[in-house]
C-alpha cells in the first residue's frame, strides 16, 4: 500500500514552472529516491509534500488522506519528518535540546503544568529525554548531547539533524541529501543507517541525491525528474539503463560548460 | 543616598567584568551572593530611608515589568514596542473596578489577568504571522491606540485619569506605608522570577527558543509556531496587567500619561541593557534602569544625557548585555 501518493503535482514561481504534473507514490516500509540532475525541483517537491510551499495544482495523499496545502508543523504531527539540505539546527542549543524538538510535537503538557512542576509535567519531561537519548544513541552520537550544536564536526551535525527527525516519529522520513559533505566512510555508515532507520524503527524512507552510488545501493524505487518532471521511474538497473535519464545528466553537463 | 549607593554596585559589580562572573560560575559561591543580596532585600525596610525604599519599590516593580517582556522578547525573540499598553490594561482594570464599582482590590487580579489575555489575543492573533519587524511596528501602534482610549473614554477618567484608588487590604490590614509596597512588589518580583525560570526550562520555554532560532526548522519539528508566539504574548500581558494592578493600588492615582510610548521603550531598555533571555541580566537591567537616574540625581538635568551615554557605551562594548546568556 501506498503510503504517500502525489498525483499531478503543480508549482510555479511568478510563472516559471518548477514541477509540472508530477505524480510519484511510495510503498509503505520501503526506501525511494528522487533524483535528478541539479536544479531539477527535487527540493521544491519536498518543501511542497512537507508544507513548506503551496502546490498552485494536484494533490498529496499520506496514509490515505490529503496534506496538501497544509501547514507544516501540521504535516509533521501527521508523521512526516524532514531534514534539511542546509544544517538547519538551533545552532547555540545543546544537541539534546535540538533533538527534543523533535518530541515537542507528541508531547502535550503547558505553561500551567511548567509553572508548577505537576507531576505529569516531570513524567513528561523524563519522556522526552529519554526517548531522545534512545535517538541519539541510534545515530551513534549520544556522547555528544550536551555539546552545543554549532560546535560539533560537520558530519556529526548531520547526525543530530536525523536525530531530531526521528524524534518526531515520523511514519515517513525525506532526507534532503543526506550525504552531502560527507566523506567515504561516513557515506558508508550513512547506508547502514538509513537500512536500520527502515528495519528497526520500521520507518518508511523517501531520499534526494546527488549520490548515485548511495542511491543505487539503497533505495528500492527511483524517481527521476528534469525541468520538474519525471522522465522516468524504477529500479536502480532500470533507470541507469534509461536513455533519457542518461540524457539528462549529460545533457545538462554540457549546458553547464557553456 | 548613601544607602542607594551601597545596594546598586552590589548587582553592578557582580555583572561588571568577566573575573567576578567566572566566580560565580561555582554553585557555592553563587548560593552564598544570593543569600548575602535575599537579606539586603529583605531587611532593607529596617535601615533605610523612606526615599530609598521608594526608589527601589520603583526598581521591584521594574524587575517584574522587565522580566515579563523578557518572555516575548527575550524567550520568543519578539520585538515588542507596546508592551506598557498591557501594564495600562492591568491599571485601569483595578482603577476602575475598585473607583467606579467599588470591587475589592483582589478581586481586581484575576480579572486583570483575564482581560490582560485577552489584549494579548487581540494584538497576537491576528499579527503574530508576521515577521519580527513589521510586529515591531504593529505592537507599537498597539500601545499607543490603548493610550489613546485611555485617553478619552469616559470610564477611564479622560486625560485627568482616575484618582481616588482603594488601598488594598489583607484580612483588615491596609497596606498604605512604603515598605508594606516595598515588600508586595519584592514578593512579586520573586514571583516573576520564579515563573519566568520554571517557563523557560520547560517544553514551552525550549519551543520559544526553537522558533527564535529558526522559525522553519521549528516548524518542520511540528511545533505551530504561531501558537507558540501567541503564548509568550500572552504570559507577557499577564505579567504586565498584574504589575499595572499593584502599580494602581500603591500610586492610588493612574492617568494615560504614564503609559507613553516611552514607557514601554524604558521597559524594552531595561531587557536589552542587561541581557534578553537572562533572568539575573534582566533583573540588572531593571535596576539599573531606575537607580542610574537617582544616583545621579546630583547631575540635575543633564542626569539623563549622562544616562544615555553610559547606555551607549555599555551597548558598545558589551552588545549582548550586561549579563548575556551563556554561549559554551
Amino acid at each position: 500500500m501506498a503510503l504517500l501518493d502525489v498525483e499531478n503535482l503543480g508549482l510555479s514561481f511568478a510563472g516559471l514552472q518548477v514541477i509540472k504534473e508530477l505524480s510519484f507514490s511510495v510503498d509503505e516500509g520501503s526506501i525511494a529516491s528522487l533524483i535528478g540532475p541539479n536544479g531539477a525541483g527535487k527540493t521544491s517537491v519536498f518543501n511542497c509534500l512537507t508544507g513548506f510551499y503551496k502546490p498552485n495544482s494536484g494533490e498529496i495523499l499520506f496514509n490515505g488522506r490529503p496534506i496538501t496545502r497544509k501547514r507544516p508543523y501540521k504535516i509533521t504531527r501527521r508523521g512526516m519528518a524532514r531534514t534539511f539540505q542546509n544544517l538547519r539546527l538551533f545552532k547555540s542549543m545543546s544537541v539534546l535540546e535540538n533533538v527534543m524538538s523533535g518530541m515537542h510535537c507528541r508531547t502535550r503538557s503547558g505553561p500551567l503544568g511548567a509553572i508548577l512542576r505537576t507531576g505529569s509535567q516531570r513524567r513528561e519531561e523524563a519522556e522526552i529525554k529519554e526517548f531522545c537519548e534512545f535517538c541519539l544513541d541510534f545515530v551513534g552520537i549520544l556522547g555528544e548531547k550536551d555539546r552545543t550544536a554549532s560546535n560539533l564536526p560537520y558530519g556529526h551535525q548531520r547526525r543530530v539533524e536525523w536525530a531530531r527527525a526521528l524524534a518526531t516519529k515520523p511514519k515517513l522520513l525525506l532526507l534532503d541529501e543526506p550525504a552531502a559533505g560527507l566523506n567515504f566512510d561516513e557515506k558508508q555508515q550513512l547506508i547502514e543507517l538509513i537500512k536500520r532507520i527502515r528495519e528497526e524503527l520500521k520507518i518508511t524512507i523517501l531520499l534526494i541525491e546527488h549520490d548515485m552510488g548511495l542511491v543505487m545501493k539503497v533505495s528500492e524505487m527511483i524517481t527521476v525528474i528534469d525541468y520538474g518532471q519525471k522522465i522516468a521511474q524504477g529500479s536502480a538497473e532500470e533507470v541507469q539503463n534509461n536513455p533519457r535519464v542518461i540524457e539528462a545528466y549529460l545533457g545538462r553537463e554540457e549546458d553547464e560548460v557553456v | 543616598m548613601a544607602r542607594i549607593d551601597s545596594a546598586a554596585p552590589k548587582t553592578g559589580d557582580v555583572a561588571g567584568t568577566g573575573g567576578p562572573l567566572r566566580w560565580l560560575d561555582s554553585q557555592k559561591n553563587r548560593l552564598i551572593v544570593l543569600t548575602v543580596l535575599a537579606f539586603l532585600a529583605m531587611f532593607l525596610p529596617l535601615i533605610s530611608s523612606n526615599y530609598v525604599l521608594e526608589v527601589m519599590t520603583t526598581a521591584w516593580f521594574y524587575v517584574m515589568l522587565c522580566l515579563g517582556l523578557n518572555i516575548v522578547v527575550g524567550y520568543a525573540g519578539l520585538l515588542d514596542l507596546g508592551y506598557a499598553a498591557f501594564f495600562a490594561v492591568g491599571a485601569y482594570t483595578t482603577g476602575i473596578l475598585t473607583s467606579h464599582f467599588g470591587v475589592n482590590f483582589w478581586l481586581t487580579i484575576p480579572a486583570a489577568v483575564l482581560f490582560s489575555i485577552c489584549a494579548g489575543v487581540i494584538i497576537g492573533g491576528p499579527t503574530l504571522r508576521l515577521r519580527s519587524d513589521y510586529l515591531a511596528i504593529v505592537t507599537l501602534g498597539f500601545g499607543e491606540i490603548v493610550r489613546i482610549i485611555a485617553r478619552n473614554l469616559e470610564i477611564t477618567g479622560g486625560a485627568s485619569g482616575l484618582i481616588g484608588i482603594e488601598k488594598p487590604s489583607i484580612f483588615g490590614f491596609e497596606l498604605n506605608q512604603i515598605f508594606h509596597f516595598y515588600y508586595v512588589f519584592l514578593i512579586l518580583a520573586c514571583l516573576a522570577c520564579f515563573v519566568s525560570y520554571r517557563l523557560q526550562h520547560s517544553r514551552l520555554g525550549r519551543a520559544w527558543q526553537y522558533v527564535r532560532e529558526d522559525e522553519d526548522a521549528a516548524e518542520a519539528m511540528g511545533i505551530d509556531r504561531v501558537a507558540v508566539k501567541l503564548y509568550a504574548y500572552v504570559i507577557g500581558a499577564i505579567f504586565g496587567g498584574v504589575a499595572g494592578c499593584f502599580f494602581a493600588a500603591k500610586m492610588t492615582a493612574i492617568s494615560p500619561e504614564t503609559f507613553m510610548f516611552q514607557q514601554s521603550v524604558l521597559i524594552l531598555l531595561g531587557v536589552v541593557l542587561g541581557g534578553m533571555g537572562k533572568i539575573p541580566g534582566v533583573i540588572v537591567g531593571a535596576f539599573a534602569l531606575v537607580l542610574f537616574p537617582e544616583v545621579f540625581r546630583d547631575l540635575g538635568s543633564s542626569r539623563i544625557l549622562v544616562f544615555a551615554i553610559v547606555m551607549l557605551v555599555i551597548m558598545l562594548y558589551r552588545p549582548k548585555g550586561i549579563w548575556p546568556e551563556k554561549k559554551s
